[in-house]
């Protein structure tokens, strides 16, 4: 197993009296593609925003070492934890351009950054053309294209990926999920994607975590939940 | 009569029109500034800018010059509206609206309370920022003061449109007026974007309030009350999200007004503020978008 870049132990977090999380425990590996399913309600969400710091959380999380337990999402971010959240936080009033540039709010460097945007651009050709463009003008498929190539303008060692395939036509989804996994093939950066799609996130990940109502009831390889029938029946639903 | 249409005097007035304007133009854009982020206008908007300007005049009576002190003035009111978002605003920043409105409410007594307190009534007076001589342009004569107001006050609006264009802080502080959630994700620090935004705002209030005391012979405390009954107008008729909207709204407003005390003779100057007011209820009405705004989208 890879050297754990993120550990969650015992987590809990509520939305003022409503506990969300009741304990979950996991971990994610240096450059390891981690997949977190579960039925609506599971606390899938919440987990993500647990580790960004966007949800009032309790437990221990450690990352690259450290704990981030009480860190603000600015702080996680500028420790290299993209966030990439749930209906994929389009700026709408901005450009193509300047949610790029936004990305990279934390960096100074900015002869890399501007090697960056053509390199993200790089893999996603729908946003080159697109650069001027309101983001709010986008579609669906583009605008979580631009929420995931904003997120790679910090140059994260994690992503966090919540429901990216949510309101897309299939097609558009597997082409993010391959873009995704090639980044974490390639550039080696760790994935901990959250999903519905149960087959499609376990083909798209190592290992993964099955939650109901907020804790972990199954845990293992990606490749042996996906043959397991008892797993696939009681919690993933196919 | 219509033979007989005097063109120098329409000229005149609508640059007579355009001055009062740009100076209402610079406190709707501070209005807009604050609604887009908070999500309220700031009653204590046109407070905040007489007591800026307040500060105006006792630096230019302990010596200063009229610029000297309008540099110092903005750079001061830009630290004020910073603190009072940071004391006033923060604490009730994810209050309902309702009650952030009343708190800018609560802010314009304190103010106003807070500047009859230090300065004394007395006849008081800010120096002309400009030359009171007239100047000729294709044979009509302008007010050079006139002119100068129309160039700041547009000046200002123009400095204030590239830091939000062209500056990393600037885009910043509009993603986080637009979508607070997903900018706090990309390491963003959005409350202090709102505090930014109110020591702007503050800073285009001082601009508007040093912009018209010259132009009176004496004021007082309530100096930009009606100011800011004009701005709000000019605002809403642009659209109160736009600042651009704000602009053109307060442009078009100064000319309107001028030109109907003009030439309508029964409204004359009384009536300035009930037209103003009527075109605040007509826009409503209408199109409660302004010129410029869009559609509403409610926050979540």
């Amino acid at each position: 197993m890879p050297e754990a870049l993120l550990e969650l132990e015992d987590v809990t977090a509520r939305y003022g009296p409503v506990t969300a999380l009741h304990g979950v425990s996991l971990r994610v590996g240096e450059g390891e593609a981690v997949a977190v399913l579960g039925a609506n309600g599971a606390g899938k969400t919440t987990t993500l925003r647990a580790i960004s710091g966007s949800v009032r959380r309790a437990g221990r999380i450690a990352y690259a070492g450290k704990s981030i337990a009480r860190s603000s999402p600015e702080a996680t971010t500028r420790a290299g934890i993209a966030h990439v959240p749930e209906g994929r936080g389009t700026l709408t009033d901005l450009t193509v351009r300047e949610n790029l540039r936004l990305g990279a709010y934390t960096r100074r460097d900015r002869a890399a950054i501007k090697q960056d945007e053509e390199r993200v651009l790089g893999y996603f050709p729908p946003l080159r053309d697109r650069r001027d463009q309101r983001a709010g003008t986008l579609s669906g498929g583009e605008q979580q294209m631009l929420a995931l190539a904003r997120a790679l303008m910090l140059r994260p060692r994690l992503l966090l990926l919540d429901e990216p395939s949510l309101g897309l036509a299939p097609i558009v989804v597997a082409e993010i999920f391959r873009i995704v996994g090639e980044l974490n093939e390639r550039e080696g950066l760790a994935v901990l994607v959250v999903e519905q799609n149960a087959a499609l996130a376990l083909d798209a990940s190592a290992r993964a975590y099955v939650l109901e109502v907020g804790r972990v009831a199954v845990e293992g390889e990606s490749a042996a939940l996906r043959r397991d029938e008892a797993v696939r029946k009681s919690y993933l639903g196919y | 009569m219509l033979l007989a249409f005097d063109w120098t005097q329409l000229a005149q007035q609508i640059v007579i029109g355009l001055s009062s304007g740009g100076v209402w133009a610079t406190l709707a854009v501070a209005l807009v500034l604050i609604y887009r982020s908070t999500g309220v206008v700031n009653f204590a908007q046109g407070e905040m800018a007489m007591f800026s300007t307040f500060i105006a005049w006792s630096l230019v009576h302990h010596g200063l010059s009229y610029w000297g002190a309008f540099f110092l003035t903005v750079a001061l009111s830009f630290l004020g509206g910073v603190t009072v978002e940071r004391v006033v605003i923060k604490p009730v920043e994810r209050a309902p609206v309702l009650t952030v409105v009343i708190v800018t409410l609560g802010l314009f007594f304190l103010v106003n309370g807070a500047a009859r307190w230090l300065w004394s009534p007395e006849v008081r007076s800010l120096p002309n920022a400009f030359s009171t001589r007239p100047i000729e342009i294709a044979g009509v004569a302008f007010s050079i003061q006139d002119l100068g107001t129309i160039a700041v006050s547009l000046g200002a609006v123009a400095l204030l449109w590239l830091f939000f264009r062209f500056t990393k802080l600037g885009l910043a502080s509009r993603a986080a007026a637009v979508n607070p959630e997903a900018t706090r994700l990309v390491g963003v620090r959005v409350s202090w974007m709102l505090a930014l935004g109110w020591g702007l705002a503050a800073a285009m209030g001082a601009v508007s309030g040093m912009l018209t005391a010259p132009a009176l012979a004496s004021f007082d405390q309530n100096l930009m009350q009606p100011v800011l009954l004009y701005a709000f107008a000019g605002a809403v008729l642009g659209g109160l999200d736009s600042p651009l909207g704000a602009v053109v709204g307060s442009l078009l407003l100064g000319v309107l007004i001028n030109l109907i005390g003009t030439y309508v003779d029964w409204v004359g100057t009384d009536l300035r503020l009930p037209v103003a007011l009527a075109v605040i209820l007509g826009v409503l009405l209408v199109k409660p978008t302004g010129l410029l705004g869009r559609a509403e989208v409610s926050r979540v």
